[in-house]
């Protein structure tokens, strides 16, 4: 299957007054359709900035180079403009806190309404209708009344549920999510990774940051590890947690293990207590 | 890298530093920089034009104006200098007392800072000048009383916040005396937040306190301080438009130098504000 | 909602009972008695006592401390703040309802200019930061703070006025004697409105907000004008209407250049004339006044922002 996304050698650095650092340093990787890739890593190991760099949402200070692809189309030639009207378009993406990524002053409606105006050509009727249908197939309750509310009257959940939906309305080959669960309490983020299992089915790609091994388990199909900027292990969910190489790797999957360990031990202690 | 490296490292805060010296040092030694008596009329040579004698040309009295702008720096200068020291004095008085000491102290000084920032400054120099009557020691009084508030509220806050650090419970543990404690820990500490907030502070009472001379309201005619020498010069406006020059660029170069010096310490003392 | 202004208002009365308490305590520090400054000022030739005691008596000053006070707020309340200690036939109000239309005037003009120049210089700067226009502007908003106001009057007076001819250097009556007075108020104002809305919006560019819009995909201009500007206009707009008083207030040296016949004049005159009651009652107007707009934009900023904004 030919990939939608593909990134070969991808570098991004930065320009402070202390000269030019490299903050990506020469990354590969591609995610199929219908297929959802994990980038795993800690924060400042370079993940969300490579896929912002091939996104185009770096400011000036950032050089970015090597090869990305769009279902085949080349994007970092592409002029700003260009790279706008694909992401919330063609590209969707998700980030990590919603209680802060809508604009405080304007009501939920307002702002899906103008992302969908910024990319078709609808009626206001039209526009209404759709997002309606959208806050629907999210499962929110009441979706008249949430288009009228403020984003600080919502939950972090109900937020991104609405950020995914918007994503989504745009029917985009591909999704990319920053952290998507990282800001949201643990049933919540259960139910935003059913989320991305169920648009993985849908046939979109699916890109899938996280610092967090379980959440990226659950969702991915494969999975790569970022370390200091380069990708230091890749794989199935499996191949990581038994039979990484990399150190770095091993002491995350140790962690996760030794968490799950700790944890059955405390289910079965208490099974013990209750027989 | 320590403080001393780190400013010398710094090149606007050397540069600054060193002009600023050169000024002050220029006002000090007027009497044998001065190429004239600053006093001396010579009316026949009134408005004269640049020359070897009178570099700067004369006033309308026939006085150097040169002279007159060196002499100038030991008010403006001086006077300015004077005022933030009076400033942060009473400021630190209070805003440590309201600190370290808590309770009634503290609400009774903080409530009197709350409403001298809810008046605007401006007025009330012109206030406490109207009320003491016009007099240089006056403008002094009256610029500290207004800045004064400023200084108690950060500096309280600054020893609110080193209060319950470590280091100074540990010395109350160990047994130090408070007034120990106060001045080999906490005064350090905030020096730094100080120094910055005062050099910013210098260009605005040297503004301030020209003002109050450019109205009469500060040092009187003929002393020559910057803002009364303009007050000269505005009477002559049409027939002598040069001689308002002098004065009025050598407050602003002035000013800007402090400002620039407030900055350039403001980087040297807290190098995370660099990166930014 | 309703609570909170009801709240906000009640917290205002004793800050005003402070700062007309504070005005009131002004004129009862003068180291020398009020009745015989006043009968000096009024050029008496010989103060003798009963003259100080009859001008006691007119004056009140022979009640106690806290009566004379009361009554003294009392007239405030009616709109009577005494008589003028340089020409008894005069009252106080009369000589601020003259000379405040002129300072108004000037006020508003500069703080038109102010809005008009400090948002869009401030945007450009914002939007093209580290460009030429930003660089530029930069400097000349240093070099602005480092301008005495009076000195910038007085350039303008000998190049508009003397030099180029084209525009009255002082006086009033028509609208182009209000132009170099008023650019000269605003002067100040300005660079601290530009630097505070240049930095606003670098700081609003930061935010997570802006990087989901572009995430979405909105068009530049309108992440940059909607969203940007808007949230950004939001603490400025509190910041402007809070300083009006300050600007009325800072009209008071530009006048002083300018001749302009407006409060700041009569209150220099007054300082150099002894004229107490007229001092104390335009720092009350601007004590009062900042306490007023404070109020007013603070309670503008409760309702314009949702986040602030009750449920109702």
């Amino acid at each position: 299957m030919t990939p939608v996304f593909e990134a070969k050698e991808l570098k991004v650095s930065v320009t402070g007054r202390r000269g030019e650092r490299e903050l990506v340093k020469g990354v590969s990787f591609s995610v199929e359709p219908g297929r959802c890739l994990g980038i795993l890593g800690e924060s400042g190991s370079g993940k969300s900035m490579s896929m912002k760099g091939a996104m185009g949402l770096l400011d000036r200070s950032f050089r970015v180079s090597g090869r990305v692809s769009l279902q085949g189309e080349e994007l970092l030639t592409k002029s700003p403009e260009e790279l706008r009207r694909m992401r919330g378009g063609k590209v969707g993406m998700v980030l990590q806190n919603p209680m802060t990524c809508f604009d405080p002053l304007y009501r939920i409606g307002n702002q899906i309404g103008e992302t969908f105006a910024a990319h078709q050509g609808w009626s206001r009727a039209e526009i209404r209708s759709r997002s309606l249908e959208m806050l629907e197939r999210m499962k929110i309750r009441n979706p008249e009344e949430v288009l009228e509310k403020y984003p600080h009257q919502l939950s972090g959940g109900m937020l991104q549920r609405i950020m995914i939906g918007i994503a989504m309305a745009m029917k985009p080959a591909l999704l990319i999510a920053d952290e998507p669960t990282t800001a949201l309490d643990a049933i919540t983020q259960l139910e935003i990774l059913n989320e991305f299992i169920r648009i993985k089915e849908e046939n979109t790609a699916v890109i899938f940051i996280s610092h967090d091994l379980n959440a990226v388990s659950l969702a991915a199909d494969e999975i790569v590890v970022f370390h200091q900027g380069m990708i230091v292990d890749r794989g199935d969910f499996r191949h990581i947690l038994h039979r990484a190489k990399d150190p770095y790797t091993r002491l995350l999957a140790e962690k996760r293990t030794a968490v799950m360990r700790s944890y059955r031990r405390a289910l079965e202690g208490k099974e013990t207590i209750y027989a | 890298m320590n403080l001393g490296k780190r400013f010398l490292h710094n090149r606007t805060a050397v540069a600054t530093a060193l002009f600023v010296l050169l000024i002050a040092l220029a006002g000090v030694c007027a009497p044998v920089l001065a190429p004239n008596d600053p006093y001396a009329t010579d009316i026949l040579n009134k408005f004269a034009d640049y020359s070897l004698q009178y570099p700067l040309g004369t006033d309308q009295l026939g006085r150097c104006v040169l002279s007159r702008l060196i002499y100038g720096i030991r008010p403006t200068l001086g006077l300015a200098m004077v005022t933030m020291f009076g400033t942060i004095g009473l400021g630190a008085l209070l805003g440590i007392t309201a600190g370290y000491f808590r309770g009634i102290t503290e609400e009774v000084i903080m409530r009197l800072v709350d409403v001298m920032l809810s008046f605007p400054s401006q007025i009330m120099v012109f206030a406490v000048v109207a009320l003491l009557g016009v007099s240089v020691q006056n403008v002094i009084i009256a610029n500290v009383f207004i800045k004064w508030a400023w200084y108690a509220r950060m500096i309280r806050t600054g020893v609110m916040q080193y209060r319950d650090c470590n280091f100074v419970r540990f010395s109350r543990c160990v047994g130090m005396p408070e007034r120990f404690i106060l001045f080999r820990h906490l005064l350090p500490s905030i020096t730094s937040d100080l120094a910055v907030l005062a050099s910013l502070d210098v260009g605005w009472a040297i503004i301030n306190i020209s003002t109050l001379s450019f109205l009469g309201l500060g040092v009187q005619a003929p002393t020559p301080e910057w803002g009364a020498m303009l007050n000269e010069a505005k009477e002559v406006l049409t027939s002598n438009p040069v001689q308002m020059i002098a004065p009025g660029a050598a407050i602003v170069t002035l000013v800007c130098c402090f400002n620039l010096m407030g900055d350039a310490l403001r980087d040297v003392l807290d190098p995370k504000e660099v990166e930014g | 909602m309703k609570r909170y202004v009801v709240r906000r208002l009640l917290m205002a009365i004793p800050l005003l009972a402070a700062v007309s308490f504070i005005c009131f305590m002004f004129i009862n520090l003068i180291p020398s008695n009020p009745a015989e400054v006043a009968l000096r000022v009024q050029q008496m030739p010989v103060i003798t006592e009963e003259a100080v005691a009859r001008m006691e008596e007119m004056l009140g000053l022979n009640k106690p401390f806290l009566v004379r006070y009361f009554d003294w707020l009392a007239g405030c309340l009616k709109g009577d703040f005494g008589i003028s200690y340089v020409n008894p036939a005069r009252t106080v109000a009369g000589e601020l309802a003259r000379c405040l239309p002129a300072t108004l005037q000037l006020a508003a003009a500069s703080f038109a200019i102010v809005a008009v120049l400090s948002v869009p210089i401030g945007f450009l700067c914002a939007v093209y930061k580290d460009g030429w226009f930003d660089r530029i502007m930069r400097g000349v908003i240093f070099i602005s703070t480092a301008m005495p106001a009076y000195w910038v009057g007085l350039l303008l007076m000998w190049g508009m006025g003397v030099k180029l001819r084209i525009l009255p250097t002082n006086g009033s009556g028509t609208w182009r004697h209000l132009i170099l007075p008023a650019f000269t108020v605003s002067l100040s104002y300005i660079s601290t409105y530009i630097r505070l809305i240049r930095n606003n919006m670098l700081e609003n560019m930061k935010q997570d907000y802006v990087l989901y819009a572009n995430v979405r995909g909105l068009p530049q201009r309108a992440i940059l004008v909607r969203h940007i500007l808007k949230n950004s206009m939001h603490t400025c707009i509190v910041a402007m209407g809070m300083s009006i008083p300050q600007l009325i207030a800072g009209t008071i040296v530009v006048e002083n250049v300018f001749s302009w016949p407006g409060l700041g004049t009569l209150c220099i005159s007054s300082i150099f004339n002894r004229d107490y009651p007229v001092i104390q009652t335009y720092v009350l107007l601007i004590g009062v006044l900042f306490v007023v707009f404070n109020l007013l934009f603070d309670i503008l900023q409760t309702v314009s922002d949702p986040r602030l904004r009750r449920e109702e």
